[in-house]
C-alpha cells in the first residue's frame, strides 16, 4: 500500500523555565493511503506534539524538532521552508483540533472562514469558493447550508461547529487529515455521528486519517491500525485486531483493562498505578518500568529493542526477549 | 441589537440628568456664591443672573427652569465677564479645543495601536522592551510635565517649535504631542496585551493550520478580536484627553474652552463653571454612548443576540 | 536500537522480576509551590518591578527622614535667598520666597503620598464593601447596585472632582473626599466580579459538599484568589490619585499653604520656566513622574506575578 507519511526517529524538544522537555523521543511510524491510524496514550505522552510536528505547527521558540525526518510524498517536511509548508497546510495535509467551541473565529462568518481555505491555496473566484463551501456544508451534513454560510460561529452547537471545522479542513481535498481528539469535547451521541462522518468521508475521498485520542472506544470504532504512545515513545503498534485481541505491552494491557465494562457484571475498575515520568530527565531504560507489574532489572537499565511479532505488529518490551519468557508463564 | 441600543440610550439620559442635577445643587450650596443671597457683584451682573436663573423663585422651580434651559442649550450668563454668555465662550473656545482633542485622539489611537501590534508580534524582544518602556514613561509623566518639558527643550532651548497659541499647523505639534503621550501609552499597552492574548486562542491555531500567511492572520483574524477591549476603553481615553486640554491650553496659551474653564475656576465665575461642566460632561457621556454602540456593531455576538431570541 | 552484539551481552540475571517499591511509581518529581510562594518568586524575578519597589521604599524613607538632613526648615522664608539654583547649602535650590526646595520636596512627598494612599485605602474599603455585598447577594440586589454603578461610571471622574473642589473649597481633606467619591467604582467592579466567579467555582461547591465551614471556605478559597486583582488595582489607584492631586493643584484647587504638595510646587515652578529657574519645576515634576512610574511598574509586576494563568 502506498505510504502517505513516513516518520523516522522523530525527536521534539521544548525549552521551558524548568529546562528542556523531551516531548517526543524517537517516534517512527507510517501512514498508508486510505487508512485510519489511531494514536492512543494518556495526557502528556506526546501524541499531540507528534501530530502537530507533522504540520510544523509547534511554536518554534520554545519547541523544536531536534532530529528525525517526516516524509510526505517523498519530501522531508522538517526541511521545508515555512512558505512551502504553508502551501501544504490546509491543502495537502489538514488538521482539526479538540475543542470546536473555540476553533472558529467569533467575529467572522462561517462561510468566509471555510472559503478562505480554498481561496488561499487555489486560484479561484470568490463566488466559486462560496459554492464549494456550500458543497462542503452539505457533505458534512449541515442542514440549510445557504443560510448557515452567512451565520457566525456562536449560532451553532458544538457538534455542528466540529462539522464546520471538518468542512473547512476538507475543502481543498487534502490527502491526509490529522484529527487531534476531535470528539473528546462532545457528547457521546454527537461523537458517534462525527465518527460516522469520518468513515463516510474516507469512503468517498480515500483520505488518510491520523486520529489522536485517549478513548479506546473511539479507536475500536474507526481505527484500522493503532499506535500506543507512552512518555514520548511508541511502545506498541499494530492493527486494531492485534491491539485489542493480542496486546503485548503491559501498558497496552493496562489501558484495555482500565476501560469500564458494561457487559461484565461486577468487574473492578483497574487503574494503572502511578503517573507518567518526568520528561525533563527521561530515564534511560524503559519509561514504563516504575509502573509495570512485570518489571525486570534490565528494564531499568536499557531501553527495550523492537520485536516484530507479525508484519503488522511491533512492540518494545523486554518481556519479549526469550530469556524473559522463562520466568513469566502467564501474562494475562 | 435594538434593545441594546435602547438600554444604553436610557442609561445615558439618566447619567446626563444626574450630572446636571448634581451640578445645579452643588453650585447652589456654595456659601458666598451669588446664588445664595450674597450680592457680591455689580448690579448689572446681578440682574442678568436673576433673570436667567430666576433667583426669586423657590429652589424647585429654579431647578426645573434650569433643566429647561439646558435642554435648549442655553447655559446662561457669565459673572466675571458681563458682556459674555457661557454660550459665547463655548462658541469661541470649543472649536479650538475640539480640534486639539480630535487630532490628539487620532494621533494617540493610530500610534498606540501600531506600537501595540509591533510589540505583541516581537514579543519579549528588544523592540517590545523599548516600546513598552516608552509606554510606561508616557503613562507616568503627567501631561503638564510633558508639556513643559517639550516647551523647554524644543522651544526655548532649541527653538524648533513655537510655544504658544494655535495659529498654524506648526503650532499644533507640541500641544498634541504633549496631550497624546498618555493615551497613546495606554492604548499601546492594551493593544499589546490583548493581541498577545488573542494570538494564543484556538482559532488562530486553526488559521495557521489552514496555511494562512502571518500577515493575514494578524490583520484579518487577530486584529478584530484584539481591538475590542481597546474600543471599550476609548470612552475613558476621550475623557482624559478632554480634561487634559484644560492643562495643555493653559500651558501653551491656546484660546480654547479649557483655558476659559480654568480661568473661570480661578475667578470663581460660577455660572461659567456650571455651564462648562454640564456641557463637557454631556459630550463625554454621549461619547461613551457612541463607543458602546460601536462596540455593539462590531461584536457579532451582541449584534445578533436579540435576533436569536 | 541495540546492536545484536550488545543485545546478547545483557546478563541473564537481569531478566528476573524485580521487587518494586510502591513509592517509586507515585514519586512526584517537582515540588509544587503554593500560590503566594510562586507569585512572590515571579515578582522578585521581575527586575523592573523590583526597581520600582525599592524606589518606593527609598521614597518613603526620605519622606520621613529626608528633612532631617537639611538645616533648613520648611516654612522659613528668606528674602535674600530667593530663587537660588541648587548649591551646596541648598541642594535643590530655593523657591521664590527663599524657602529651601530640598526640605519642601520631602514634605511635599509626605502630602502626595498621603493623598495617594488615603485615596487608595478609601477606594478599597468602599469598593470591597459595595462590590463584595453586591456579588455575594446576587440576584435583584446585585442588579440594582450594578445599574447604579453603570450610571456613576458615566460621570467624568475629573470633572466631578473639580466640581466638588470648587464647592468644598481647596484643602487636604477635601481633596481626599473628592477623589474618593468616584474612585471606588473600579474597585467595586473588580471585587464583585471576583466574588461572582468564586461563588460558583467548582471547588467551593466541592468544599461545601464535604461540609467545610463557610469561614474556612472564605479563608482558603475566596481570599487567595480575589486578593490578586484587588492588590493590583490598589497599586494602580495610587498614581492616579497622585496625578489627580497634581492636576488639581495645577488648576489652583490643590492643598493650601502652609502645606505644599508636589503638585503645588510644580504649579509654582511652571510659571517660572521661561525665566530659567528650572529647578523649581524640575524637582517636583521629576519626583511625581518617578513615583508614578514606580507604582506603575510595581503594579504591572504584581499583575503578572499574581495572574494564575501564568503559573508554573
Amino acid at each position: 500500500m502506498e505510504k502517505m507519511i513516513e516518520i523516522k526517529n522523530l525527536h521534539v524538544q521544548f525549552s521551558t523555565y524548568g529546562g528542556q522537555v523531551q516531548a517526543v523521543r524517537g517516534v517512527s511510524f507510517d501512514l498508508h493511503k486510505g487508512e485510519t491510524l489511531a494514536i492512543v496514550g494518556e495526557s502528556g505522552c506526546g501524541k499531540s506534539v507528534t501530530s502537530q510536528s507533522i504540520m510544523r505547527l509547534i511554536p518554534t521558540p520554545p519547541g523544536r524538532i531536534t532530529s528525525g525526518s517526516i516524509l510526505f510524498k517523498g519530501q522531508d517536511l522538517t526541511k521545508l521552508s515555512e512558505k512551502k509548508m504553508r502551501d501544504i497546510r490546509g491543502a495537502d495535509i489538514s488538521m482539526i483540533f479538540q475543542d470546536p467551541m473555540t476553533a472558529l473565529n467569533p467575529t467572522l462568518r462561517v462561510g468566509e472562514q471555510i472559503a478562505e481555505n480554498i481561496m488561499q491555496h487555489e486560484n479561484i473566484s470568490k463566488e466559486k469558493a462560496k459554492e464549494k463551501a456550500f458543497e462542503m456544508l452539505e457533505l458534512v451534513g449541515i442542514p440549510n447550508p445557504k443560510e448557515r454560510l452567512k451565520q457566525y460561529p456562536h449560532e451553532f452547537s458544538g457538534g455542528m461547529r466540529q462539522r464546520i471545522v471538518i468542512a473547512m479542513a476538507l475543502i481543498c481535498n487534502p490527502e491526509v487529515l490529522i484529527a487531534d481528539e476531535p470528539t473528546t469535547a462532545l457528547d457521546v451521541t454527537i461523537q458517534a455521528q462525527i465518527l460516522e462522518l469520518f468513515k463516510d468521508i474516507q469512503q468517498k475521498t480515500d483520505v488518510s486519517i491520523v486520529l489522536i485520542t485517549h478513548d479506546l472506544g473511539v479507536v475500536a470504532q474507526v481505527a484500522d491500525r493503532v499506535a500506543v504512545m507512552y512518555a514520548g515513545k511508541i511502545v506498541e503498534i499494530g492493527t486494531r485486531r492485534d491491539i485489542f485481541y493480542t496486546p503485548q505491552h503491559p501498558y497496552t494491557k493496562g489501558l484495555l483493562r482500565s476501560v469500564p465494562r458494561l457487559d461484565l457484571y461486577e468487574s473492578e475498575l483497574v487503574p494503572i498505578a502511578g503517573s507518567p515520568p518526568d520528561l525533563f530527565a527521561p530515564p534511560s531504560g524503559c519509561s514504563f518500568a516504575p509502573r509495570c507489574p512485570y518489571v525486570m532489572e534490565v528494564c531499568d537499565r536499557m531501553y527495550p529493542v523492537s520485536t516484530k511479532l507479525k508484519e503488522s505488529h511491533q512492540v518494545h518490551c523486554w518481556l519479549q526477549d526469550e530469556r524473559a519468557q522463562k520466568f513469566v508463564t502467564t501474562i494475562s | 441589537m435594538k434593545s441594546y441600543i435602547l438600554k444604553r440610550f436610557l442609561s445615558m439620559l439618566v447619567t446626563l440628568w444626574v450630572i446636571v442635577t448634581l451640578t445645579f445643587f452643588l453650585m447652589h450650596s456654595i456659601p458666598g456664591s451669588p446664588f445664595n443671597e450674597e450680592r457680591a457683584t455689580s448690579d448689572a451682573v446681578q440682574k442678568n443672573l436673576e433673570s436667567f436663573y430666576h433667583l426669586d423663585e423657590p429652589l424647585a422651580v429654579q431647578y426645573i427652569l434650569y433643566l429647561k434651559s439646558i435642554v435648549t442649550f442655553d447655559f446662561g450668563p457669565s459673572i466675571k465677564q458681563p458682556s459674555q454668555t457661557v454660550n459665547d465662550l463655548l462658541g469661541r473656545g470649543f472649536p479650538v479645543s475640539f480640534e486639539l482633542g480630535m487630532v490628539t485622539l487620532i494621533l494617540a489611537v493610530i500610534s498606540g495601536i501600531t506600537l501595540g501590534i509591533i510589540a505583541a508580534l516581537k514579543r519579549n524582544g528588544i523592540i517590545d522592551y523599548i516600546a513598552m518602556s516608552i509606554a510606561v514613561i508616557g503613562l507616568s509623566v503627567p501631561n503638564f510635565v510633558m508639556a513643559t518639558l517639550l516647551i523647554q527643550q524644543l522651544s526655548v532651548n532649541f527653538k524648533i517649535f513655537p510655544a504658544a497659541t494655535w495659529t498654524s499647523p506648526l503650532h499644533m505639534i507640541l500641544p498634541t504631542l504633549a496631550l497624546a503621550t498618555g493615551p497613546m501609552a495606554i492604548i499601546a499597552r492594551l493593544t499589546r496585551s490583548s493581541m498577545i492574548e488573542v494570538l494564543t486562542q484556538d482559532y488562530i491555531r486553526t488559521a495557521r493550520a489552514k496555511g494562512l500567511s502571518p500577515v493575514k492572520i494578524v490583520f484579518k483574524h487577530a486584529l478584530r478580536n484584539a481591538l475590542m477591549p481597546v474600543i471599550t476603553v476609548l470612552g475613558t481615553i476621550a475623557a482624559s484627553v478632554l480634561t487634559g486640554t484644560f492643562v495643555i491650553e493653559q500651558v501653551f496659551a491656546i484660546p480654547g474652552m479649557g483655558k476659559y474653564f480654568v480661568d473661570s475656576i480661578n475667578t470663581r465665575d460660577y455660572p461659567v463653571i456650571m455651564g462648562t461642566t454640564v456641557f463637557y460632561s454631556s459630550i463625554l457621556i454621549i461619547m461613551l454612548f457612541l463607543v458602546d454602540i460601536a462596540y455593539g456593531i462590531l461584536d457579532p455576538r451582541i449584534k445578533l443576540y436579540k435576533k436569536e431570541g | 536500537m541495540l546492536e545484536k552484539q550488545e543485545y546478547k551481552q545483557i546478563p541473564d540475571e537481569w531478566f528476573t522480576p524485580k521487587k518494586k517499591k510502591k513509592s517509586e511509581a507515585e514519586a512526584v518529581v517537582r515540588p509544587s509551590l503554593s500560590y503566594w510562594h510562586d507569585a512572590w518568586r515571579r515578582l522578585v524575578k521581575n527586575k523592573l518591578a523590583m526597581l520600582g519597589f525599592f524606589f518606593l521604599v527609598i521614597l518613603v524613607v526620605m519622606a520621613i527622614f529626608g528633612p532631617m538632613f537639611s538645616p533648613h526648615s520648611v516654612t522659613k522664608a528668606s528674602f535674600t535667598e530667593q530663587n537660588l539654583p541648587p548649591s551646596a547649602s541648598h541642594w535643590f535650590g530655593t523657591d521664590d520666597l527663599g524657602r529651601d526646595m530640598y526640605t519642601r520636596t520631602w514634605y511635599g512627598a509626605r502630602i502626595s503620598l498621603f493623598v495617594g494612599l488615603m485615596a487608595a485605602l478609601i477606594d478599597f474599603i468602599i469598593g470591597v464593601i459595595y462590590g463584595g455585598f453586591s456579588g455575594y447577594k446576587g440576584g435583584k440586589t446585585d442588579n440594582v447596585m450594578m445599574r447604579v454603578i453603570e450610571i456613576l461610571y458615566g460621570l467624568p471622574y475629573l470633572l466631578v472632582v473639580i466640581l466638588l473642589m470648587v464647592v468644598m473649597g481647596p484643602g487636604l481633606s477635601t481633596i481626599i473626599v473628592a477623589l474618593s467619591v468616584t474612585g471606588w467604582i473600579g474597585m467595586a467592579r473588580i471585587v464583585r466580579g471576583q466574588v461572582l466567579q468564586i461563588k460558583n467555582y467548582e471547588y467551593v461547591l466541592a468544599s461545601k459538599t464535604f461540609g467545610t465551614k463557610t469561614s474556612r471556605i472564605i479563608k482558603r478559597n475566596l481570599l487567595p484568589n480575589t486578593m490578586g486583582p484587588i492588590i493590583v488595582q490598589m497599586t494602580l489607584t495610587v498614581p492616579t490619585a497622585i496625578f489627580a492631586e497634581a492636576f488639581l493643584s495645577f488648576l489652583g484647587l490643590g492643598v493650601q499653604a502652609p502645606y505644599a504638595s508636589w503638585g503645588v510646587m510644580a504649579n509654582d515652578g511652571l510659571s517660572t520656566i521661561l525665566s530659567g529657574y528650572w529647578w523649581r519645576l524640575f524637582f517636583p515634576a521629576f519626583f511625581i513622574s518617578l513615583t508614578m512610574f514606580a507604582f506603575n511598574v510595581l503594579g504591572d509586576g504584581l499583575q503578572d506575578a499574581l495572574d494564575p494563568k501564568l503559573r508554573r
